[in-house]
């Protein structure tokens, strides 16, 4: 599904941040990207994500080489990934259900063939009683459920998902953690980077290890 | 592309927490906000931009139109004037100019201007109480040309000539081709000011369609992440710029098309003044035909669609600079 080989990245004319990064994340596969902090966790989701270039070797996805890919071609692409981003990324003039919907309504479905697996959803993260609030009233850990909401509604091929439990208690988490296995089990490759060791622990996986630019793997 | 329901059942089972009333119907709020982009400004931008363009045109309209009739008018005429020379009756020699001019082909009525009239068209430059008999003014006879047919000059002056040698014919070619020159610069520069315009509407509303991609570039981004791409997100955005430009386009054009429907009434509360006058001579009634009407309409919703174009433009170019 994913392969990346001898990937490096630079930001402007700076040191290299990644450094030859040789990887596959299988279809299916569930593994936790873990390191230190400023070791390139974020910069390796945007690479995952396609919304940075390497700056030197090739990062094959879904079967195509990104560097070849056009702007209509990767937003194709993202409608198979679902991605959670630390700073959540809500609209703040669309309602919890408007934002969770919107992956749907950028496809052009039609509101009633989705309101009860938005509304369902919802619900599963604990945010039944929030469906109609804006975003600047809700939490932290709120706004959190709902990014991670948005990630997954359309059962994307792979979900890429940046520290999702770092705002919620250990209860929640673990429910999360669930609501990211179930969807792993359905058939998406996750992609959890984290440096939560209890979460890791939690759920046996492969992790990728991201320590001075350069990725070590375990099993 | 994400699978269907179909194919995996539903993503989470809430069992006993499943929501027991049906869901409603939701009223969606647009994915890029009314007030996000600073319409009213822009909506003034095109309006005054629509008001001048509807001026011009109107304006340009009514000069060729009046000109068309004044040119109609003088072609349709020829002058003739009989000088007073010594030794000759001025009189007997303008009514032999007068038989010599009804006696050419293609000339309807001849009408010699009395003694008063002279004295009435000096007036001006003479002032009242003039007699004419102590001063050597020419006397003037207007020919009226058949519509359509063509006088033959040459054979008219010989004759006019003929019956007196002081008599010259003026058939107004140089003020017509003086009319017509005048009447052409007044279109291209109406069309001058036209293409400033519209060059300066594009400027305008590219840089509002920039400051409002600026301050929605958080949107644009949550777009990007969910898939969508830059037609989606440009056609977004595209709709508020085309209803702010069909919004200015409506307000500047209606207001010049009123201020053309009031122009009659407007030239009423003029006439009599030296400026009224001279307004008057110039176009007329000041009334636009029912055709100039649809040409300012026409024109608003070309500036409409022109405000959509050049927004669609610089969004696909700001779009591209967004990932």
């Amino acid at each position: 599904m994913v392969r990346f080989e001898n990937v490096g990245l630079r930001y402007g004319l700076g040191p290299e941040i990644l450094r030859d990064l040789s990887f596959l994340i299988p279809a299916h596969s569930f593994q936790f990207l873990t390191g230190p902090s400023g070791a390139g966790k974020t910069s390796l989701l945007k690479l995952l994500f396609l919304s940075l270039r390497p700056t030197r070797g090739l990062v094959n996805l879904f079967g195509h080489d990104v560097s070849l890919l056009s702007k209509d071609q990767i937003a194709d692409l993202r409608k198979r990934i679902g991605i959670v981003l630390q700073d959540f990324r809500l609209l703040d003039h669309m309602t919890t259900y408007e934002n969770v919907s919107l992956p749907f309504r950028v496809i052009g479905r039609d509101e009633s063939s989705y309101r009860k697996e938005v509304i369902d959803l919802l619900k599963w993260v604990g945010l039944g009683e929030r469906m109609d609030a804006l975003p600047p009233i809700l939490s932290g850990g709120e706004k959190q459920r709902a990014a991670i909401a948005r990630a997954v509604i359309s059962r994307p091929q792979l979900l890429l998902a940046d520290e999702p439990t770092g705002n919620v208690d250990p209860t929640l988490g673990r429910r999360l953690l669930r609501l990211f296995i179930e969807l792993n089990r359905s058939g998406t490759a996750v992609v959890i980077a984290t440096h939560d060791m209890t979460l890791m622990d939690q759920y046996d996986a492969r992790r990728l290890v991201l320590h001075q630019g350069r990725l070590h793997i375990y099993e | 592309m994400s699978r269907s329901d179909d194919q995996l059942g539903p993503l989470v089972d809430l069992g006993r927490e499943r929501p027991q009333v049906p869901a409603r119907a939701r009223n969606m709020s647009p994915i890029v906000p009314r007030g996000s982009i600073s319409g009213s400004a822009l909506v003034a931008v095109v309006a005054i931009m629509t008001f001048l363009a509807s001026i011009t045109t109107g304006t340009v309209l009514l000069v060729s139109a009046s000109a068309a009739e004044w040119q109609s008018e003088v072609a349709s005429e020829i002058t003739v004037q009989v000088r007073p020379a010594p030794g000759r009756d001025l009189d007997r020699d303008a009514a032999a100019v007068a038989d010599a001019v009804r006696a050419q082909s293609g000339i309807v009525d001849v009408r010699q201007f009395t003694r008063e009239e002279s004295a009435k068209l000096l007036e001006p430059w003479l002032g009242s109480g003039l007699s004419l008999e102590d001063l050597p003014v020419p006397r003037v006879l207007v020919a009226r040309v058949q519509p359509g047919s063509a006088v033959d000059l040459e054979a008219l002056r010989r004759r006019v000539t003929q019956a007196a040698p002081t008599a010259s014919v003026d058939d107004h070619r140089a003020w017509i081709e003086r009319m017509r020159s005048m009447t052409g610069a007044t279109v291209v520069a109406g069309l001058a000011i036209l293409v400033l315009v519209i060059v300066a509407t594009i400027i305008s509303v590219s840089f509002a369609t920039r400051g409002a991609m600026a301050a929605n570039r958080p949107i644009v981004e949550v777009l990007h992440f969910v898939g969508a791409g830059d037609r989606f997100i440009a056609n977004r955005f595209l709709r508020h710029f085309l209803r702010l430009g069909l919004e200015g386009g409506v307000i500047g054009g209606g207001i010049a098309m009123l201020v053309f429907g009031f122009s009659e009434s407007i030239a009423n509360w003029f006439s009599g003044t030296p400026v009224g006058d001279q307004f008057a001579a110039l176009l007329g009634t000041f009334s636009l035909r029912p055709s100039g009407y649809l040409m300012l309409a026409v024109q608003a919703v070309v500036i409409a669609a022109i405000t959509a174009w050049a927004s669609r433009r610089t969004l696909l170019a700001t779009l591209d600079d967004i990932e």
